[in-house]
C-alpha cells in the first residue's frame, strides 16, 4: 500500500477538520450541479410558465451568487454556444440577473467578452457567431448599450476596408452583423437611427463591390429558373431590408423579455468593452460562402390556408435559421430530430415544405453537407413516419421537382439524389410510378435525366437484386436496367477437351484452377506463372506479362466470385502473387484492367475489390487514378462508381497522411513532456521517443504528404489533356464543345476540387504555375478560379 | 468519412442514446463483465440481426456503407446447413462510422425487414454459427410466428406441424 493511500485511510477513520472540510467540498459539488440542472433546464417544456420559471430561477441565483459566483457565471458563458436554440431565454435571465445585481452582470459581460476574443483568435468562428448574437440580444435586455454595440459593429465593418485580405474574411464579419439584426435592429433603430444608417451604408456598399466568381461552384442548379440561387449575403441583405421596410418588426422570434418590460427597463447598461477583430493571418480559416437552396415558393403549397413566406422576407430568414440549426443541434438523433421539426407551432406555415427544403438544403450542400448523407435519409423516414399521411406528399412532390430540374443540376448533388432516392424507396419496398419517368428512354444515355434514372436502378440493385428491379420495372425500360451483376469469365473450358488442348491460354487457367482447388501456396502459383510466355515485344525487357497477370486474376477472382468474402479470402491467400504481379506501375493496370474485363457487369464488385487492394496496399492510389482515366475506362468514365473509386483512393490517401501528422505531433509532444518531468527531476517512462524515431516518422509523413501531391497532380493532368483533346478535337470537326460528356467531365474536375478543397489549396502554386496556366482554355480554366475564388 | 464537428456538443449536454450500449451481453464472451463492456465501448463492430436468409453480404454492404467504410462482413450461418440464417457482423475501419450506422441504420429496412444492429466485442472465428438447436438463431427455434423471410415457422412449431 502506498504512503498516501494510508494517509486517506487514517483520514476516514478521524473525524478531524479536514473531513469535514471534505464534506463541505461535496455539498459545494451538489449545489453547484444542481444549479447546473436548473439553467439547463429552464426554457424546456414545463408545466409552469415560462416567466415564472425563469423569475424563480433568478431568484435563486440572486440568492446563490454571493457564494457560486465563478460556477454560475460559467454555466451561463457555456450555454451561449450550447444551447443557441434557448438563446433568447437565457439573455432575459441575464437581463433579470443584471437587473437584481449589476456587478453579476458587468462581470457575466467581461467573462463573455473573454471567451469571444479567444475564440476569434482560435478561429471558432460559429462559436463567435453566436456569442455576438447574444451579446445583440443583451441590448434587448437593458443589460448591453445600443451605442457599445454598435461600436463594435463599426470595428467589424471596418475589417472590409483592409487590404490583401481574402474575401471570406470580411465576409464573415458582415454576415455577423447582419445574422443579429432580426433580433436587436428594432433597438438600434429606436436608440441610435443616424449611427445604425451609417453601418447599413457601409454594409451595402461593400456588397456591392463583393466578387461573386465562388458562386457557380456552389450552385446547386446552374440555371436560375425558377429560383434565383443566391449568394448568403445577397439574400440576408435582401431579407434585412424587407424588415427594415416593416420597421424592424418581426413577429416570429420568441423574446420572453417583453414580459419582464418593468423588471428590466430601469436596469443599469452596461458599455461593451473595445473588441478589434484579430488580424489575418496565412492559417486563418475563414467560413467558405453559401449560396441558399431554394426549391419551392408559396405557388407549390396546395394547401391554401398555409402561405410559403417569399425567399426575400424575414420570415422565410428566421423560420429557416430556426430549422436549420433544429438539425445541427439534433444530428446525432434522428427521431428527437423528427420530432422537434415538427413540433413548430407556427401557424399558417406550410411547416412540412419548409422543413423537406431545409433538409434537402443541407444535403445538397456544396461542397460538403454539415453531416453524412445518410442522417438526412434517416431522418426524412422519420418524418414520413411521423407525418404519414402529409410528409410523403410533400416528398413525392420535391422528388418529381428535382427529377425535372435534373438538366442544370450539379453533378455531386445528382449522386446525392441517387443516394437518397435508392435508400428511401429501398424502406417502402421500391414503390414507385416508375412509367412517369419513360421520357428517358427515349433519351441520349449521357443526358442528366438518363443518367439519374439508370444509376438510380444500379443503386437500387445493389440494395436489392436483380430480378426484383426487373420485376419492379416498366418491361419497357429493359434497355436502362443494370446488367445481371455476373463474372465474365475469358478462360471458360468448353465441353470439347481436345479444343481446350489447342488453346494454350485455357490451359494454364484450367490447370491454375486445379492447383488452387488442390490448395496449392502462393509460390506454387508463382513458379507456374513463370512458364506462360510473355506476349510482349521480347526485344526489351519487360516489367509484367500482361498473359500471366489475366490468366491469374480472372481465374483466381472467378473462382472467389461467389462472394465478397470469398474474393477477399482469395486475395488474402495469395497476396504475395498480387505483390509480385503488381511491382509496377504497368503491373498493376493489368491487374485492374483483368479485373474489370471480370466485373465490368458488377459495379459494386469492382468498387469493393478496387478499394480492398488499395486498403492492403496491393494497388496504388496513383495506380487506380490512372487507371480511371485509362482508354479502356472511356467507356464507364461518366459512371457514378467510377468517381466512388476515384474519391475512395483520395480519401485513403488523405486519411493516410492525417494519421502520420497526428502520430508525429503525438511523438513530439511525448518528447517534451518527457523532457520537461527530466526537468522537473520526475521519473520518466521507458518508451521515450528519441529525435532518431521522430526523425524516421517524419520522413514517412515527407513521403505520404508527396505521395498525396502526386496524387493529385496526376488527376489534375489527366482531366486537363482529356479535355482539352476534346475541345481541340471538336474544334478540329468544326463541333460543339459543350456537350453532355463535356459537362460531366468538367463537373468531375469541379468536384475535385470542391471536395478535397482543404488538401488542394496547399497546391495552389504548383497548380497555377505549371498546370492551369493562361494557354489553357478558358472552359477549364474556369473550374480553377473558381476553386480559387472559394477562400479568395 | 469527414463528420462536421458541431461547435454545440461540447457545451451541450448532449445524450447520444442511439450508441450507447444496449442490455444484451453476449453469454459466451471470454472474460469478465467489464472487460466486455470496455471492448464493447471501443468495438469497430456490429451485430446486425433480424435479416432474411435471403438477403446478401452484397446488400448488406451497400447499406452499411453508408455510414462509413466496411472492412468486412461475416455473415451468419446456419451450424448444420452453412447458410445464412438471418444475422451478420459488421466490421468497419474506424469507430466513427460505425456509430453513425448504430445512429442512422438501425431500424431502418433491408430487403424489406427492420434490421436491428448493436454493439459487438469483435468476431471471433465461431460466432458466426446458429447458436440454436437446429443449427440457426436461438429466436427462430422459439418463434410462433409465420416469418416468410426466415424459414416460415419457428423450428419447434415446424416440429410440432409435422
Amino acid at each position: 500500500m502506498s504512503r498516501r493511500r494510508a494517509h486517506e485511510d487514517d483520514d476516514s477513520d478521524s473525524d478531524d477538520g479536514r473531513s469535514r472540510s471534505k464534506r463541505h467540498r461535496t455539498e459545494n459539488i451538489d449545489i453547484e450541479e444542481r444549479l447546473e440542472k436548473l439553467i439547463l433546464k429552464v426554457g424546456d417544456k414545463s408545466s409552469a410558465s415560462l416567466e415564472s420559471n425563469l423569475e424563480g430561477l433568478a431568484a435563486v441565483l440572486e440568492h446563490d451568487i454571493a457564494n457560486y459566483k465563478t460556477k454560475i457565471i460559467r454555466i451561463l458563458c457555456d450555454v451561449v454556444i450550447g444551447y443557441p436554440d434557448k438563446m433568447t431565454v437565457y439573455t432575459t435571465l441575464v437581463g433579470l440577473l443584471n437587473a437584481k445585481n449589476y456587478t453579476c452582470g458587468g462581470e457575466f459581460i467581461e467573462i463573455l467578452v473573454r471567451d469571444l476574443k479567444d475564440v476569434l483568435k482560435a478561429c471558432e468562428f460559429e462559436k463567435a457567431r453566436y456569442m455576438i448574437l447574444f451579446l445583440a440580444d443583451l441590448v434587448n435586455c437593458h443589460v448591453v448599450s445600443a451605442s457599445s454595440l454598435l461600436s463594435l459593429y463599426d470595428n467589424f465593418i471596418e475589417v472590409c476596408l483592409e487590404d490583401n485580405i481574402p474575401q471570406t474574411r470580411s465576409d464573415w464579419y458582415v454576415h455577423t452583423v447582419l445574422y443579429t439584426l432580426p433580433w436587436v435592429g428594432k433597438e438600434l433603430f429606436l436608440n441610435k437611427e443616424n449611427e445604425f444608417n451609417k453601418l447599413l451604408v457601409s454594409i451595402q456598399s461593400y456588397l456591392g463591390k463583393r466578387s461573386k466568381t465562388h458562386l457557380h461552384a456552389l450552385k446547386v442548379w446552374s440555371s436560375d429558373s425558377p429560383h434565383v440561387q443566391e449568394d448568403r449575403l445577397d439574400c440576408m441583405w435582401a431579407q434585412i431590408k424587407h424588415l427594415q421596410s416593416n420597421a424592424w418588426t418581426e413577429r416570429l422570434i420568441r423574446r420572453p423579455y417583453l414580459a419582464f418590460e418593468s423588471a428590466l427597463q430601469d436596469a443599469l447598461q452596461h458599455t461593451l468593452p473595445n473588441i478589434i477583430p484579430p488580424s489575418h493571418h496565412e492559417d486563418a480559416l475563414y467560413p467558405l460562402p453559401v449560396v441558399v437552396f431554394r426549391m419551392f415558393d408559396y405557388t407549390d403549397v396546395p394547401d391554401e390556408t398555409t402561405v410559403l413566406p417569399g425567399s426575400h422576407s424575414i420570415e422565410r430568414f428566421i423560420i429557416d435559421e430556426q430549422l436549420h440549426l433544429t438539425l445541427l443541434l439534433n444530428q446525432y438523433e434522428r427521431k428527437d430530430c423528427a420530432a422537434t421539426l415538427l413540433m413548430f407551432k407556427e401557424e399558417k406555415i406550410p411547416l412540412n415544405y419548409m422543413i423537406i427544403e431545409t433538409v434537402f438544403a443541407q444535403m445538397f450542400r456544396l461542397p460538403n453537407p454539415p453531416t453524412v448523407e445518410i442522417f438526412y435519409h434517416s431522418l426524412i423516414l422519420e418524418l414520413c413516419k411521423l407525418q404519414p399521411s402529409t410528409m410523403p406528399i410533400v416528398l413525392v412532390q420535391a422528388t418529381e421537382m428535382l427529377f425535372s430540374r435534373l438538366d442544370s443540376m450539379n453533378t455531386v448533388c445528382i449522386e446525392r439524389f441517387v443516394n437518397w432516392l435508392s435508400y428511401h424507396l429501398s424502406n417502402f419496398q421500391f414503390k414507385w410510378t416508375w412509367e412517369d419517368w419513360s421520357e428517358v428512354l427515349k433519351m441520349d444515355p449521357m443526358a442528366p435525366k438518363a443518367m439519374f434514372v439508370r444509376e438510380l436502378l444500379t443503386k437500387c440493385l445493389w440494395l436489392s437484386y436483380h430480378k426484383r428491379i426487373v420485376e419492379m420495372c416498366p418491361d419497357e425500360f429493359a434497355s436502362i436496367l443494370p446488367a445481371e451483376p455476373r463474372p465474365k469469365f475469358r478462360y471458360h473450358a468448353p465441353d470439347d477437351e481436345i479444343e481446350t488442348e489447342t488453346m494454350p491460354e485455357l490451359m494454364y487457367s484450367l490447370r491454375l484452377t486445379k492447383s488452387i482447388k488442390a490448395k496449392c501456396t502462393p509460390e506454387d502459383v508463382l513458379d507456374f506463372l513463370k512458364e506462360i510466355p510473355n506476349p510482349l515485344d521480347d526485344s526489351v525487357e519487360h516489367t509484367h506479362n500482361p498473359l500471366a497477370i489475366d490468366v491469374f486474376v480472372q481465374t483466381l477472382l472467378n473462382l472467389g466470385a461467389k462472394s465478397f468474402s470469398h474474393s477477399f479470402a482469395a486475395i488474402a491467400k495469395f497476396n504475395k502473387v498480387f505483390k509480385e504481379l503488381g511491382s509496377s506501375d504497368e503491373g498493376q493496370q493489368c491487374i485492374l484492367k483483368s479485373m474489370y474485363d471480370l466485373w465490368s457487369d458488377h459495379q459494386q464488385m469492382m468498387l469493393v475489390l478496387v478499394n480492398k487492394m488499395m486498403k492492403t496496399n496491393l494497388l496504388s492510389v496513383s495506380a487506380v487514378a490512372n487507371w480511371i482515366f485509362s482508354e479502356e475506362m472511356m467507356r464507364d468514365f461518366t459512371r457514378f462508381y467510377v468517381w466512388d473509386t476515384l474519391h475512395a483512393s483520395i480519401r485513403k490517401m488523405n486519411k493516410q497522411v492525417n494519421q502520420l501528422q497526428l502520430e508525429v505531433e503525438e511523438m513530439k509532444d511525448k518528447k517534451e513532456e518527457a523532457a520537461n518531468k527530466v526537468n522537473d527531476g520526475l521519473d520518466v517512462d521507458e518508451n521515450v521517443p528519441t529525435e532518431d524515431d521522430i526523425e524516421a516518422l517524419e520522413e514517412k509523413l515527407d513521403t505520404a504528404q508527396s505521395d498525396q501531391k502526386n496524387l493529385f497532380l496526376i488527376i489534375f493532368q489527366r482531366f486537363i489533356m482529356m479535355l482539352s483533346n476534346h475541345i481541340a478535337n471538336s474544334e478540329t470537326h468544326g463541333q460543339e464543345v459543350n456537350t453532355l460528356w463535356f459537362k460531366w467531365a468538367l463537373d468531375r474536375l469541379r468536384q475535385v476540387f470542391l471536395q478535397h478543397h482543404s488538401v488542394v489549396r496547399q497546391y495552389n502554386n504548383t497548380l497555377e504555375t505549371l498546370m492551369f496556366t493562361s494557354d489553357i482554355d478558358f472552359h477549364i480554366l474556369t473550374v480553377f478560379n473558381e476553386f480559387q475564388a472559394l477562400r479568395g | 468519412m469527414d463528420v462536421w464537428k458541431s461547435p454545440f456538443s461540447e457545451t451541450r449536454q448532449v445524450q447520444h442514446k442511439s450508441t450507447l450500449l444496449s442490455n444484451y451481453r453476449d453469454q459466451h464472451f471470454k472474460g469478465s463483465r467489464t472487460q466486455q463492456e470496455e471492448k464493447l465501448k471501443a468495438s469497430t463492430t456490429l451485430y446486425v440481426g433480424n435479416l432474411s436468409f435471403y438477403t446478401t453480404e452484397e446488400q448488406i454492404w451497400e447499406l452499411f456503407s453508408r455510414g462509413g467504410d466496411v472492412k468486412r462482413i461475416i455473415m451468419g450461418l446456419d451450424k448444420h446447413k452453412r447458410t445464412p440464417c438471418g444475422f451478420c457482423f459488421v466490421e468497419y475501419y474506424d469507430r466513427a462510422d460505425a456509430e453513425n450506422c448504430m445512429r442512422y441504420v438501425n431500424g431502418t429496412r433491408l430487403d424489406d425487414r427492420i434490421v436491428r444492429t448493436d454493439w459487438d466485442a469483435g468476431f471471433v472465428e465461431g460466432r458466426q454459427f446458429g447458436r440454436g438447436r437446429s443449427g440457426g438463431q436461438v429466436r427462430d427455434e422459439y418463434r410462433t410466428d409465420f416469418d416468410d423471410g426466415r424459414g416460415g415457422y419457428g423450428k419447434i412449431v415446424q416440429d410440432k406441424m409435422k
